[in-house]
């Protein structure tokens, strides 16, 4: 006998993420789902921000991981509450081991929460986990041929980062047509080219950030 | 690898089916999977026949239909299937299209017994 089902494969991860989304808009907390391939710069842009936007809100950061703290020690050190989730062995974070963190969170002394995913291209599109949006990095090393082999994370995504700008003069990568490109998968992606490291290009990214919160405050 | 997750998920939600028609085994699932969400069908059979041992699902066919990327596009409203992301739209040449199908990621039914 067939049976007609018609059904979500990931509809479990979905209704997870919809209690988390509930969950964070009751607390007014921005929440952002930061997500590159291994290597793109996450951390750097995720200590920078908080560099400069820990005066103004309050943040906490959730660090995904294979396995190692090593980027939940960096962040740390800029004084914010940082959870490490080692998934050992997933190549994503979802709603279900975000939602196991919340009884280490204080989401009423918090503004803005950063989940760091893991590093990979493909899977973390997949799985929402009740954030407001999703923000990705791509580096000038890894090429600009990446929005068409990862249309999906360009698809998801509300922002993107063209980081590493600094090291164009050394790579053959055409910033213009990763624009082109990714705003053909994605109309309405906001894009910002910077340095995570060197500072160049973040006011863009921090007034784009800020505006949100405002926007979730309101 | 999302391939594993994903066939974690169909075993799941199949099984939970199954009291519901007194079905004991499962002999086939028919997937609808967008092109946009790159699932390896290898990788996904690999996964499949590993979780699904000992199961009422094992053995069982499984059937993929690939849903093609559509964008309509915001000038025109015109629909068209993506050959390729350098397409501009079809009927008047605009650049920026909304994607409308291709990111399906569904079970549309099983056969059991």
């Amino acid at each position: 006998m067939k049976v007609s089902l018609v059904t979500n494969i990931l509809q479990v991860n979905e209704r997870i993420a919809g209690q988390n989304k509930r969950l964070f808009d009751e607390k007014g907390v921005l929440v952002i789902n930061i997500m590159s391939a291994p290597g793109a710069g996450k951390t750097t842009l995720i200590e920078q921000t908080i560099r400069v936007l820990k005066n103004e809100y309050r943040i906490a950061v959730i660090e995904g991981d294979i396995q190692s703290t090593y980027d939940a020690d960096k962040i740390a050190a800029t004084g914010v509450p940082v959870i490490q989730i080692n998934t050992g062995g997933a190549c994503h974070l979802d709603g279900n081991m975000i939602s196991q963190t919340f009884d280490k969170l204080d989401f009423d002394a918090m503004d803005l929460l950063i989940i760091e995913n893991v590093g990979n291209l493909v899977c973390p599109a997949e799985f929402n986990m009740g954030e407001d949006f999703k923000v990705m990095l791509l580096s000038v090393p890894e090429g600009d041929d990446k929005p068409l082999k990862y249309p999906l994370m360009f698809h998801e995504s509300s922002a993107l980062l063209i980081n590493k700008i600094d090291l164009l003069p050394y790579v053959d990568c055409s910033t213009e047509k990763i624009r082109n490109e990714s705003l053909k998968i994605n109309p309405d992606l906001a894009i910002f080219e910077i340095s995570a490291k060197r500072g160049d290009g973040l006011n863009g990214w921090l007034d784009w950030l800020r505006l949100k919160l405002k926007e979730k405050q309101r | 690898m999302h391939e594993l997750s994903i066939v974690q998920n169909i075993i799941t939600i199949i099984l939970s089916e199954l009291p519901k028609y007194n079905f004991s085994k499962v002999q086939s699932i028919s997937l609808r999977i967008g092109v946009m969400r790159q699932v390896v069908p290898e990788a996904l059979f690999f996964a499949f026949e590993c979780l699904s041992k000992g199961t009422p699902l094992e053995g069982a066919e499984i059937k993929i239909e690939n849903i093609p990327i559509t964008g309509r596009c915001r000038n025109c409203r015109h629909e068209f299937i993506f050959e390729s992301w350098q397409e501009n739209c079809a009927s008047c040449g605009e650049n920026q299209i909304d994607i409308i199908s291709g990111k399906e990621l569904e079970i549309a039914e099983f056969e059991g017994t």
